[in-house]
């Protein structure tokens, strides 16, 4: 009996890959953390937006490789965690961990679909608070108050923004592999 | 071992960056050290897009106010020519308040009142991370600026610089976690320790029940924690009430209330100074009239004029109208009578010069017949 690949459910879906130009992988970071960094300024209800985030776990569903998911969110984590007053890593290791599930999920799903990147962003926004919150109190030994139904809120906003910025960033593919 | 590794390879790769992270992390945390050079690129890479930023945001809001509403403003005054010259007074007044208001005068007024050498800074943009209390001022260790250095305002201690790079600085608000200040209360002398707490109030612990605290009792700085010079306002008591290790307090502070701040002062170089007393507040519905004359002559109270050459009881308001009178008159300037002309106000204000006489205009006798 032979067996068909799609009928495998622990199969990776065979998708193309989107590829982007290397000047989109550095600018498009480095403006999502300019804007952390700079327009709460001006508007202070936005500081709740997390746009580095969402640019990491949209470029790990994109690249669809778990390593590149992960270093991605390495590095926009690391960078980010230089303009905190957090130690070097905190924001980094959360970040990899969302960048590493990222690409391995969009293995197995369809992550065009814009149901499925809202439920992404929200479930990956509360995951990285999350995370954040076990490893400042657990590593750092901060006791830091985690307000569960104000999380939802934002993880709600981030994943509501989330899909048309993921739409616009879709224009920035080049060709697909 | 190869072959293990090749299978389990992106398992591999996340557990080497989290390694490598987790030992960065240890090595700050349990080393004290920092990494500092990587933050030193991080923010000299984001600074001058911080200050474009800012300049760019200077020149828009200067375009609005110089050229768009400087069309009304014009507008406006063609119609102020119509008035009185009483109205004219009027408006100069209020725009010489204006002036007076602008927060970098207060700031520089409250600077040079205070005894500690201070740097004033200009909020240039905030840490990431979402609800963020930590954020970044426009001058750094080239100006003198160190790590621990208090950041304050007119209205009270705003945080501390906890990170100091060449060309801006990292300061943490009071409302931060971890954030902690040696307070003292202004009325029954209570010390005790301010922390922040991740949210607009701070609390103060460290506070027997025993001890006499009110809400509404102003905090001040203590000066015990060698940040911040003691005497600087801190913030009020929101909430008091009685707990199982010491009192529970709750503090807002005074320099946040305002919502965000714009420019403040880096004390640079802190002295200590007096906790003022407590003034007891008129209560403005009562007030002492003068005595009645000694003849028992009923005589109504005098308002008195300079006219009538008795003593001047002046107003707020009438002390500044008569320093731009004197100012006026002193350059020759007739208010409402010279349109487009403009009193120098900068200039000290010359002794006091009697107010014109109003002359009298007898009425016509009579012909004689």
């Amino acid at each position: 009996m032979a067996f068909d690949d799609n009928l495998l459910p622990n199969t990776p879906r065979k998708t193309k890959v989107p590829k982007f130009r290397l000047a989109a992988y550095l600018v498009i970071p480095l403006l999502a953390i300019l804007f952390q960094v700079y327009i709460p300024r001006f508007f202070e209800y936005l500081s709740y937006l997390e746009l580095p985030l969402l640019v990491t776990v949209y470029f790990s569903i994109m690249r669809r490789q778990p390593i590149a998911g992960a270093l991605i969110g390495a590095v926009i984590g690391l960078l980010q965690d230089s303009l905190s007053h957090h130690p070097l890593g905190m924001f980094g290791i959360v970040k990899t961990l969302v960048g590493y599930f990222a690409a391995s999920i969009s293995q197995r799903f369809d992550v065009e679909n814009s149901a499925l990147r809202f439920i992404l962003s929200f479930f990956f926004f509360l995951f990285h608070q999350l995370f954040f919150w076990v490893m400042a109190s657990g590593l750092l030994g901060q006791q830091l108050e985690f307000q569960l139904p104000q999380t939802i809120i934002f993880a709600f906003l981030n994943a509501v923004v989330a899909v048309p910025l993921f739409l616009i960033l879709d224009r920035l593919k080049t060709v697909e592999a | 071992m190869e072959s293990f590794l090749s299978r389990y390879r992106n398992l591999t790769a996340l557990l080497l960056l989290i390694v490598g992270q987790l030992l960065l992390l240890a090595y700050q945390v349990k080393g004290q050290g920092d990494a500092r050079l990587i933050r030193i690129w991080a923010v000299s890479a984001v600074t001058p897009a911080a200050r474009a930023i800012e300049w760019i945001r200077d020149g828009t809001g200067g375009f609005f106010a110089g050229y768009v509403f400087l069309r009304n403003v014009q507008q406006e005054n063609q119609q102020l020519r119509a008035y009185t010259s009483q109205l004219k007074l009027n408006n100069q007044f209020l725009s010489a308040e204006l002036a007076s208001a602008d927060r970098a005068k207060v700031l520089l007024e409250f600077r040079s009142r205070i005894p500690s050498r201070t740097l004033p800074v200009r909020v240039i943009g905030t840490g990431t991370g979402a609800n963020s209390r930590v954020f970044y001022v426009d001058r750094g260790s080239a100006d003198g600026v160190k790590r621990g250095m208090a950041a304050i305002t007119a209205e009270g201690i705003v945080g501390k610089v906890v990170a100091s790079y060449p060309a801006a600085s990292l300061v943490q608000l009071l409302t931060e976690h971890e954030s902690v200040a040696g307070v003292i209360s202004q009325k029954n002398r209570v010390r005790g320790i301010l922390k922040g707490r991740g949210r607009n109030t701070c609390v103060v612990e460290y506070v027997r029940n025993e001890e006499k605290l009110e809400p509404g009792e102003w905090f001040y700085t203590s000066g015990a924690d060698r940040i911040y010079p003691r005497g600087l306002p801190v913030g009020q008591v929101k909430q008091v009430r009685e707990g199982r290790g010491g009192k529970e307090i709750e503090v807002e502070p005074s320099a946040l209330r305002g919502g965000w701040i714009e420019e403040m002062l880096i004390v640079l170089d802190g002295v200590h100074d007096l906790i003022p007393d407590v003034q007891a507040q008129a209560d403005p519905a009562i007030s002492i009239l003068p005595a009645p004359p000694e003849d028992g002559s009923a005589q109504p109270v005098p308002s008195a004029t300079p006219e009538q050459g008795g003593p001047v009881q002046q107003t707020d308001a009438d002390k500044v109208r008569e320093k731009y009178r004197r100012l006026g008159e002193s350059q020759g300037f007739a208010y409402g009578a010279s349109p487009g002309r403009v009193a120098d106000y900068n200039r000290p204000v010359p002794a006091a010069i009697p107010p014109p006489k109003t002359e009298t205009v007898k009425p016509p006798e009579p012909p004689k017949q």
